[in-house]
């Protein structure tokens, strides 16, 4: 049968606009970053019940936000993802890279509700460069719910600019290549599905 | 009648779902989430979904081949 959902705009083709709201409000304030904690549970519980990789497929804001930056923006320059980013050397590799980044982030925020450390009001971008945010925290949190915030705050935003520039380098989608959400979705599907189907 | 190409799915898919969104056909599912199927019957070989496949991972092939 003829694929006619093109023609038909449902409002899951609207949700690139997450990206930027999300983006935009921990400018603001640190603090709704925690929101982003939606992002990183939803797609791993839809595909533990059955929902395979439906996040990827319809509700992920991030891969839609790539596409209209691709596609109706046209700053993609649409060549050929290299082969080495399909690789599974790759894909698991940043798969673990950003996992332990994670760790190391949940551990940060733990020192500083320990008190062994001061909060740092400062967005952390490619896990390397210290970028001063203090105007986003006016001290109406704790330190380390605020530490939080601004570790997760640094995940989102570093991963949204890798994809940017995979997306001008690339194909819209390439950052969904080794995306660690879509990875570990899939690994999860991997899992639940019948035998020979793997 | 039948179309001479027809796209193929390689090993290394990621199951990202572009290629869904561009099948004029409505050729490709993604079922358990592992790996996009292509039904062969159904494609007509056009080829958008290999332009659109981020991994570049589908292959536009001869009927006949494989
Ligand atoms: S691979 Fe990542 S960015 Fe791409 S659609 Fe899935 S969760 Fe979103
Ligand atoms: S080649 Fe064309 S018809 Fe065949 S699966 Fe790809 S998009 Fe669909
Ligand atoms: S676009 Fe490519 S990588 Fe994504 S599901 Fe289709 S074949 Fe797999």
């Amino acid at each position: 049968m003829p694929n006619t959902a093109k023609a038909k705009k449902h409002w899951y083709d609207y949700l690139w606009i997450v990206t930027p709201i999300y983006l935009g409000l921990g400018f603001f304030n640190i603090l709704f970053a925690w929101i982003g904690l939606v992002f990183f549970f939803l797609p791993l519980i839809l595909s533990a019940c059955g929902f395979g990789k439906i996040y990827c497929n319809l509700y992920c804001d991030r891969g839609r936000f790539l596409d209209l930056l691709g596609k109706k923006l046209h700053i993609s320059m649409n060549r050929k993802t290299p082969k080495w980013v399909s690789s599974p050397v790759f894909r698991y590799g940043f798969l673990i890279f950003f996992l332990i980044m994670f760790i190391q982030m949940l551990f940060n925020t733990y020192l500083v509700f320990s008190s062994a450390k001061t909060l740092s009001e400062t967005v952390k971008l490619f896990w390397t460069f210290n970028v001063p945010w203090n105007w986003a925290y006016n001290g109406s949190a704790a330190p380390w719910v605020a530490q939080f915030a601004f570790g997760f705050y640094s995940i989102m935003l570093t991963s949204t600019l890798i994809g940017v520039i995979f997306t001008v380098l690339f194909k819209p989608r390439s950052w969904c290549v080794f995306c660690p959400m879509g990875t570990m979705t899939q690994l999860i599907c991997r899992i639940r599905a019948p035998k020979g189907e793997k | 009648m039948q179309s001479k190409r027809y796209a193929s799915v390689g090993a290394r898919c990621v199951a990202c779902g572009c290629c869904l969104k561009v099948c004029p056909m409505g050729a490709i599912d993604l079922k358990y989430g592992v790996k996009a199927n292509i039904d062969v019957q159904k494609c007509v070989g056009c080829g958008r979904c290999a332009n659109e496949c981020p991994a570049g991972v589908i292959e536009i092939l001869q009927r006949g081949e494989k």
